[in-house]
């Protein structure tokens, strides 16, 4: 099995810390606050070990990226993962949907045999939601996206697929690609055995030339959507906030308040 | 050279779905603008008698692949249909609805195309000078917005729902229908759909309640959502939730509002015991009254709320919704 990780600012830094600069185009990456693997990507790792623990199996994490911090890109080894291919180059950065599965794509021909690739729904930094597919339709490979559970059974995969109003049991052939939704359940901690093992191990790191890719097809270079401009919206802070003696009598106020307003 | 618009009308319960309806809306202005005409696509089985209700809509020319081996979306076989159309047709600009099936369809509907997808869209404008399209869609999980520009044909986008507005339909427009042949290997689809399974609540549904009563993580527990239901049930609403308390199995996932759940534009939004991450507000930024209760005063909810109650939702809840009993029952 694979999954793929990408290193992001952590979306749970407090909104209040999120800057961007735009003369650049870039967001400023908050002091103090170290990145972390995008969650959907640690229960796409979650997914891969669910499986290893009911039929074993070997786990491949690729990340790709630039400034990936070992402790951080090293976290699913110490969940359960086995091995760590870093795509570490600055030919690789900065690049869309396409170009960045054009790279992972190539990694995962270059690692070889496997039943499943798994990836996150979508990363918590560019919202993109389309790598999972494009390596599958580079691979050509079927694909599962947005799954909440994950088994296999008699060579194939089951798979629960999300739905608006409840989920789809999809059956497919292997080797397929699936990403995976927060419904999935949780990441589970490092063990302390896990995180002394990953401390041990060394990432691979590839570069272009290792995959066999022009520099020109991968990262910013090989682009097909290009970023215009990055902006924060605007909030306008105007709460009107409902205070009283206690809190019961605050209720009663804004209850008043809504009907007041015409807002019930 | 490429020309005009092309909506993938999508299908729910056998109607004409909202969302298509709105992108309709929206690129009947697009494709004015790019000098072409707006096509559409409907794929489905017993779908061909919605064709007229997708001119009236406002679609110029609709494509019809109806075929049984299409009943059950599957990405494999909607994609090589789609693919045909739009070969066909030849569209600028190709347009699908930020839905499970959109979500699924659109990446891979574009790299087949050799093109690419932006996804979750919240904003569609053409460059005047370059007559390119211009989306812009919420990044970082909703912490900012981004502005692309694609640089291949055709371009493509998937666009949230609720943000477009739909054109008063027109039974009487006058448009083109020309039947697509799915001709599908069904050795060519390598998905199966073995189960469909129901999960959503009973009463009003998320997405159509024009109130909402949500509650997050400081709501504690799965009793605690008794008491929102009460709220929703006197206010005739919906109840819904932020990822933490879906994510604590405290209400069902097919509750979540926010970037990865559902997107909601009620007239009023109760938020209780929710911080307002950015992720939560993608989700319910559109309701037209926010009100928040939160314990803590610097919670982000407060800047994005219209009216609110600083302090313990345990408090003010049952004292909230027995005045609200009593207002509505005058």
């Amino acid at each position: 099995m694979i999954v793929c990780c990408k290193q992001v600012l952590d979306p749970e830094a407090p909104p209040a810390t999120f800057k961007v600069d735009p003369a650049t185009n870039k967001v400023v990456p908050p002091q103090g606050v170290p990145p972390v693997i995008s969650p959907f990507d640690e229960q796409a790792v979650e997914a891969a070990l669910r499986i290893k623990d009911a039929k074993g199996g070997k786990i491949t994490i690729i990340s790709l990226g630039t400034g990936l911090l070992r402790d951080v890109v090293k976290k699913p080894l110490s969940m359960g993962a086995d091995d760590l291919v870093l795509l570490e180059d600055p030919a690789f950065a900065d690049g869309d949907g396409w170009s960045t599965a054009y790279a992972l794509a190539m990694a995962i021909k270059k690692v070889g045999k496997f039943d499943l690739i798994f990836c996150g729904r979508q990363a918590a930094d560019w919202d993109g939601g389309q790598v999972g597919s494009a390596i599958a339709e580079i691979l050509g490979l079927p694909a599962v996206t947005v799954a909440r559970k994950v088994e296999v059974l008699d060579g194939k995969a089951r798979v629960e697929r999300v739905a608006a109003d409840g989920y789809d049991v999809i059956e497919v052939g292997l080797p397929a690609l699936i990403t995976v939704s927060n419904e999935l359940g949780a990441a589970r901690y490092p063990t302390i055995k896990g995180i002394m093992g990953a401390k041990r191990k060394e990432p691979i790191v590839w570069k272009p030339a290792d995959l066999g890719v022009d520099p020109a097809q991968v990262g910013a270079a090989g682009r097909r959507t290009k970023l215009a401009k990055l902006f924060q919206p605007v909030r306008e802070a105007k709460c009107e906030l409902v205070a009283a003696d206690t809190p019961e009598e605050a209720a009663v106020k804004l209850a008043l308040k809504l009907r007041e307003v015409k807002a019930l | 050279m490429p020309k005009g618009v092309l909506v993938f009308a999508e299908v729910s319960d056998g109607k004409l779905s909202g969302i298509a309806a709105e992108l309709l809306g929206c690129g009947r202005g697009l494709a004015a603008e790019l000098g072409g005409d707006l096509t559409a696509v409907l794929v489905g089985s017993n779908v061909a008698g919605l064709a007229q209700s997708v001119i009236a809509a406002g679609a110029d020319r609709v494509f019809v692949a109806d075929d049984p081996l299409l009943a059950d979306y599957a990405t494999d076989s909607y994609v090589s249909v789609i693919e045909k159309v739009v070969k066909q047709a030849g569209p600028s600009v190709v347009l699908l609805g930020q839905t499970s099936i959109g979500r699924d369809l659109a990446p891979r509907l574009a790299f087949r195309l050799g093109t690419a997808a932006t996804m979750d869209c919240v904003a569609l404008a053409i460059d005047p000078a370059t007559k390119r399209l211009m989306p812009t869609k919420p990044v970082y999980g909703g912490n900012a917005r981004a502005v692309f520009a694609c640089e291949t044909e055709p371009q493509v986008a998937t666009v949230r729902a609720k943000v477009m507005s739909p054109i008063t339909p027109d039974p009487a427009r006058h448009g083109e229908i020309v039947s697509v042949a799915a001709s599908l290997e069904p050795a060519a689809v390598r998905t199966k759909l073995v189960q469909k399974v129901k999960e959503e609540l009973k009463g009003v549904k998320l997405e159509e309640a024009t109130v909402v009563v949500s509650g997050g993580r400081g709501i504690g527990g799965p009793e605690g959502f008794k008491e929102l239901e009460e709220l929703a049930k006197v206010l005739r609403g919906a109840v819904g939730a932020s990822r933490p308390a879906c994510d604590s199995a405290w209400i069902a996932d097919t509750q979540q509002v926010g970037l990865t759940g559902k997107v909601v534009t009620p007239d009023l939004y109760i938020a209780v015991a929710i911080s307002g991450s950015s992720q939560h507000m993608a989700g319910c930024s559109g309701a037209k009254v926010i009100v928040a209760v939160n314990k803590d005063p610097e919670a982000n909810i407060f800047k994005e709320a219209r009216y609110g109650i600083v302090g313990d939702w345990k408090k003010v809840l049952p004292a909230f919704t027995a005045k609200l009993k009593e207002l509505l029952a005058q």
